[in-house]
């Protein structure tokens, strides 16, 4: 049993995340896309890059890969994380709702952020309390989260299925803390199952202590031992 | 079975901010051009063999909701013409 990261063409932060997930203490293994879900899984982490060279939409071509499908259907059973494009192909291909586009500011950014926990009823929240200020790396160009209404959005706050948010330093939710213009600043959120979670910032980024980028994504990845 | 042109065109839906469209209106303001609004859309245009311009129709609408748009944010719609 271990978890399956999966790799597709353009996928970059694959082998980032075995590394970090052993660091924690997670056996992990890459999975070429074509090859399909191995049956005895722990857990599923879409990781980081650009599937496809993010042609159409960033994630639109990988979230209509068959093994997505075999993903699905283990969502509930294992926990499931989307990180960064992994994120976009996660939400392309509706394991959690909403949508990540093209940033406020039309440009990559690649820098860190500081992030609110919001639930901590998931298992890659679990190891934080609510109100935690945890910082980690973002690089992305189409990370501006939305959903399809206002209402739909104040529906996942109400369902307590906002992972993180990006804020100051002292855990403020403010428009200038906010580096894509997401709706809510909302960094990362959990599907229904809450098992299956998406977010844009890199905790595999963040989990090596001889990286100094800091080890706040330990406990993200943490959900999966 | 007749070919057709089915051309899809997709944009944001109203109200979703779209930075991309901004960057150009503002560039073509810095050119001197005088505007009110500019929106930008992705539009394919997909030849295909159909019993007739509803069936077409109906495919290229089954694409655009499959995989050209993302429903959370977009819009779409479809017109059909015959090919020569």
């Amino acid at each position: 049993m271990s978890v399956a990261v999966l790799r597709f063409g353009g996928s970059n932060c694959d082998r980032d995340a075995v590394r970090a997930l052993a660091d924690v203490g997670v056996d992990a293994e890459l999975v070429w896309y074509k090859e399909g879900l191995p049956a005895d899984v722990s857990g599923v982490v879409i990781p980081g890059g650009f599937s496809y060279g993010d042609y159409l939409r960033a994630g639109a071509m990988a979230a209509r890969e068959p093994i997505v499908e075999e993903v699905r259907e283990r969502a509930g059973e294992v926990p499931i994380l989307g990180v960064c494009n992994g994120a976009q192909i996660g939400s392309e291909a509706g394991l959690t709702p909403g949508a990540f586009t093209v940033n406020r500011s039309a440009r990559f950014q690649c820098e860190h952020v500081h992030l609110r926990v919001e639930t901590t009823d998931t298992p890659f929240t679990a190891a934080f309390d609510a109100g935690d200020v945890i910082s980690l790396p973002i690089a992305h160009g189409e990370g501006r989260f939305e959903t399809e209404s206002e209402a739909a959005y104040e529906e996942l706050v109400a369902e307590d299925r906002v992972l993180f948010r990006y804020c100051d330093a002292d855990g403020n939710v403010t428009d200038e803390a906010n580096p894509n213009g997401s709706r809510g600043n909302v960094a990362g959120v959990v599907g229904e199952d809450r098992t299956t979670a998406v977010l844009m910032p890199h905790p595999e980024r963040a989990t090596l202590a001889d990286l100094h980028a800091g080890t706040d994504g330990r406990g993200v990845l943490e959900g999966f031992a | 079975m007749t070919g057709y042109t089915a051309t899809v065109t997709v944009r944001l839906k109203h109200g979703v901010l779209d930075p991309e469209a901004e960057t150009t209106q503002r560039a073509l303001e810095r050119l001197g051009f005088e505007l009110a609004d500019l929106r930008a859309a992705d539009r394919f245009e997909i030849d295909l063999s159909a019993e007739d311009e509803a069936a077409a129709e109906e495919r290229a609408g089954e694409m655009a909701e499959r995989l050209l748009a993302n429903p959370t944010i977009h819009d779409f719609d479809v017109e059909v013409t015959e090919r020569e």
